[in-house]
């Protein structure tokens, strides 16, 4: 028997490496399922999990969506444009609402950090983040681990950088706190601009120099470059960025044999990362994307647990 | 209490036992292929495949099955059953699947284990060996291969130790909770 | 009528006056303070005992004060009546109460209202509900630009007239500086401070909390303490160039201290306030998005509750107020981005202020003038005095009371308090003012 003892995946601060390990090696076994003719099995079969997406995301709710399918749950999908909230309906009514549904999952996405934890307050579901502000993006973070093991098979000691925005980035505070936790050596490359105050305290090294920062890593992880980020002072322009720190084949090369390139997706082609890069066999950016779908069965799978009041 | 039903000898003389009648009933194991439930059945499986191999002098493949994803528990516990491998490295279309498992008991196991079988492709049969059939079946579920029948109570437990975990090899009868 | 206080401690922060003693009320006016016993070269020890009762034939109201103490009510010189316009928040008569029940007996009310109080109709509205239905004396502030949007100034010389007794954007900053030196200019005419709400909102941006390791780890837009720290040094520059009247307000960080400390070494006419949030909790309030802590200027760190307290303590510091902020519970119970800023104060300030003594930081006068007089003196208000012939307006404190805080609670319509279960001590029991004794004896423990 395994869990994970808690009620909800509102970020990885805060799980320990054992219970990294357990979502790891389980979504190992549902990776399984999805290579075969059946893709469905019929471990939460009468479930129904809540995808709430109050930011528009195609790829990880339809990730979420395949994930809780795969499982037999019944799914459904409810994003801004089509939801009250835009009639100006609080999150409280919202979660209340969706309460008397009777879910047992509500995954959340939103542009504010710290509701994932609201709604964990006020639910009986057990509820998963997808993605909440500038907070965490918990099974992103959980996938870019999987893929890392599937490829270099050990984590301690792995020479880790993840390059970009990393003070916007909750993919990126994720991927340090699950990474730090499973003992790799882990570099921020980014302008200062894009440096979260504290980040000393992480157990990051940091470099502003991404010919610097890339030199003999393991492992490189690039996030996505938002264009308003130049409205906000950040850069002067996506070209600059893209000349500095962009992913070319010579950055690439400064990197270790046979080192590995992710990128959380959408890309932005020519800016964070250059095509012939993407395209390389170096990417492994689309295994990135099966492995969400086994991680997040995975997740679902060990989350749930009695529901004392459904089946009094 | 703590009674010991089988020892080496005893497993050793059983596994050979259904080997004999697993050939004999298919008439060699051309179409056959064995698939041990995960984890002490897989071990059987291959103990089978072993003593087989010693009468036909020919490979018989086996597989690891996991039936965690197929249980009918699942929500009426608080901790969820670890998954494990399945690992099926063959086609299953068309051939005599024989499920493997250590214990046989209510059967549900063995329902979970079927339904996972099926999707994983369509067996032209299934048969079912198990090295203990401790009685108590909850399904119409019977073993075509029996190492050994032991009536027990619902207050005991059978306890398979194997020498693939580190163990002796022996069966013991345990009476009160585990 | 006459009203007696008996065998009460009393603290008179004017006069530095302390000791054990009676006071005479009569017609809501202090009649006499009788002394039975004082701190040497203090007062007039008198040791009558009971008798001094016995003098008054007609049964007057008898206060036994034995125990505790008698003080100036409170002057809580920053606070959100939310009247006119956001009544679902708090009304002129609930927060007063709240007032009345916190131990102060005159709040000054900041202009951010619905319409803003910015000129002498506004200021007017508010005089009156308050004089009608306020349980305490009531001072407003007027608004320094019209519709505080910072542009230009609003009519100061009429609201001065109609009764605002200082000037301020509060809740945003005057942005721009030169409509800020107008301001402080301007004002010198009045001799009406203005109050700066320091905080550079360009650096603010988006941030809803302190800027630091633990903005970044709760995945938090910061705030930097720049924010409030270079405001602070422009309006001291600027007061400094005018010769206006500048008090700082909700001072949060060390830096401000420090900048403060400064000017008025420099000679600078600068007097400054804080909060009991800014230095009894730090930014840890906030972790598991607790937006009860969600606050503006936001909870800092350790570093800068010792700041403050060393202000307070050699008076760079003069004033503490509460920033009474009190929202819906709806305002709070949401996103924290989105959620309202701001602490429900008035029924908490006293106790908190309490804790500094307890620590050693102020003594209990010391404290007590930060809370009545100082503000008083600032605003020109002749309150925060124990004197012979002026009005009754005064709180009678146990010390020893001790209370969780229970937010639902509160006479304030704002129940939003990060100090919701936590044990302090030191209850006003009784407070007089406006004609009326507010009697909390029965609410003891």
């Amino acid at each position: 028997m395994s869990s994970l003892g808690i009620k909800d995946l509102l970020g990885i601060k805060g799980l320990s490496r054992k219970q990294i390990y357990l979502v790891l090696d389980t979504a190992a076994g549902f990776k399984d399922v999805l290579k075969r003719d059946i893709k469905k099995v019929p471990a939460l079969r009468g479930k129904t999990v809540f995808n709430l997406f109050f930011e528009p995301s195609t790829r990880t709710r339809t990730s979420f969506e395949l994930a809780a399918k795969r499982l037999s749950t019944d799914v459904i999908n409810f994003s801004v444009p089509t939801s009250s909230f835009v009639k100006g309906e609080s999150l409280l009514d919202t979660i209340r609402t969706i309460e008397s549904y009777g879910v047992d999952y509500i995954v959340i996405r939103h542009s504010s950090s710290g509701v994932p934890h609201f709604i964990a307050r006020h639910s009986h579901a057990s509820v998963v983040n997808a993605g909440d502000g500038i907070n965490e993006h918990p099974t992103q973070a959980l996938l870019d681990a999987f893929t890392i093991k599937e490829k270099k098979g050990y984590f301690e000691g792995l020479k880790i950088a993840i390059v970009g925005d990393i003070l916007h980035s909750r993919v990126a505070k994720s991927n340090i706190y699950c990474l730090r936790e499973l003992g790799a050596e882990l570099r921020i490359v980014a302008p200062p601009t894009f440096v979260p105050h504290g980040i000393d305290s992480f157990g990051v090294e940091v470099y502003f120099d991404a010919d610097k920062g890339l030199k003999d890593v393991d492992v490189i992880m690039m996030l996505r470059i938002q264009n308003e980020r130049q409205e906000g002072g950040f850069l002067p322009s996506s070209d600059e960025y893209s000349r500095f720190w962009g992913l070319t084949e010579e950055r690439l090369a400064r990197a270790s044999q046979g080192a590995v390139v992710m990128h959380p997706g959408p890309m932005n082609r020519g800016v964070e990362i250059m095509s012939e890069v993407a395209d390389s066999t170096s990417s492994v950016i689309l295994e990135q994307v099966t492995n969400g779908v086994a991680v997040r069965m995975a997740v679902l799978y060990l989350l749930n647990r009695t529901r004392v009041t459904k089946h009094v | 209490m703590n009674k010991v039903l089988l020892d080496k000898k005893d497993i050793d003389r059983a596994i050979t036992r259904m080997a004999h009648e697993i050939i004999e009933k298919n008439r060699g194991i051309e179409d056959v292929r064995l698939i041990g439930i995960q984890r002490g059945g897989v071990y059987i499986a291959k103990r089978l495949a072993g003593v087989i191999k010693e009468i036909e002098g020919q490979e018989v493949s086996v597989g690891a099955l996991d039936i965690a994803m197929y249980r009918d528990d699942i929500g009426m516990r608080d901790e969820q059953p670890a998954i494990r491998k399945t690992d099926v490295p063959f086609d299953i279309n068309h051939k005599v699947v024989i499920l493997i498992d250590d214990v046989l008991f209510t059967g549900r196991s063995i329902r979970a284990a079927m339904d996972a079988l099926m999707d994983i492709g369509r067996p032209l049969a299934i048969q079912l060996a198990v090295l203990i059939d401790r009685g108590h079946r909850e399904l119409p579920i019977r073993a075509d291969y029996v190492g050994k029948n032991i009536p027990t109570s619902m207050q005991e437990t059978v306890d398979v130790e194997l020498s693939e975990e580190g163990k002796k090899d022996v069966v013991r009868l345990k009476r009160g909770l585990e | 009528m006459i009203i007696l206080i008996v065998n009460g401690h009393i603290i008179d922060p004017r006069n530095e006056m302390y000791g054990l003693g009676d006071i005479v009320i009569e017609n809501w006016k202090i009649k006499e303070i009788r002394y039975r016993e004082s701190k040497p070269g203090q007062g007039n020890p008198e040791s009558e005992g009971d008798s001094f009762v016995q003098q008054f034939p007609e049964s007057p109201e008898i206060i036994d004060a034995s125990g505790l103490y008698v003080m100036p009510g409170l002057v809580d010189m920053h606070v959100h009546l939310r009247e006119p316009g956001y009544e679902y928040k708090e009304t002129i008569k609930s927060g007063t109460m709240a007032a009345v029940r916190g131990g102060f007996t005159s709040v000054c009310c900041m202009p951010d209202t619905k319409p803003v109080n910015d000129n002498e109709t506004v200021t007017e509205f508010i005089l009156r509900k308050a004089y009608a239905e306020g349980a305490c004396y009531v001072y407003p502030i007027g608004a320094v630009t019209k519709g505080q949007e910072g542009r230009e100034l609003a009519e100061m010389g009429m609201m001065r007239e109609a009764g605002c007794v200082a000037f301020s954007d509060d809740g945003m900053p005057v942005k721009n500086s030169l409509i800020m030196r107008r301001a402080l200019e301007y004002s010198r005419t009045f001799g009406a401070p203005v109050i700066s709400h320091a905080e550079d909102i360009d650096l603010t941006a988006c941030g809803v909390m302190n800027e630091g390791y633990l903005s970044t780890l709760l995945g938090l837009k910061g705030i930097p303490r720049e924010a409030e720290v270079i405001m602070i040094k422009r309006d001291i520059d600027l007061a400094l160039l005018t010769g206006g009247r500048l008090h700082i307000a909700h001072v949060s960080t060390e830096e401000g201290v420090n900048a403060i400390r400064e000017a008025k070494r420099a000679g600078i006419n600068v007097t400054a306030e804080t909060c009991p949030h800014y230095f009894t909790i730090t930014e840890d309030a906030v972790k598991d998005y607790n937006t009860d802590a969600k606050v503006n200027p936001p909870l800092r760190t350790e570093k800068d509750i010792a700041a403050i307290k060393e202000g307070l303590s050699d008076d760079t510091i003069d004033v503490i107020a509460t920033d009474h902020a009190p929202h819906h519970r709806d305002e709070k119970l949401c996103e924290f981005d989105s959620a309202a800023s701001g602490i429900s104060g008035l029924e908490t300030a006293l106790p908190l202020g309490l804790k500094l003594v307890e620590e050693g930081v102020l003594d209990l006068s010391h404290l007590i003038r930060k809370m009545s007089l100082n503000p008083s003196d600032i605003l020109g208000l002749d309150r925060g005095v124990l004197r012979e012939g002026s009005d009754a307006a005064l709180v009678i404190v146990d010390m020893d009371s001790e209370f969780e805080v229970e937010p639902e609670k509160f006479v304030s319509k704002g129940k939003n308090t990060p100090f919701k279960g936590m044990y302090l001590k030191g209850r006003p029991v009784v407070t007089i003012c406006k004609g009326r004794i507010y009697d909390f004896r029965a609410e003891r423990p």
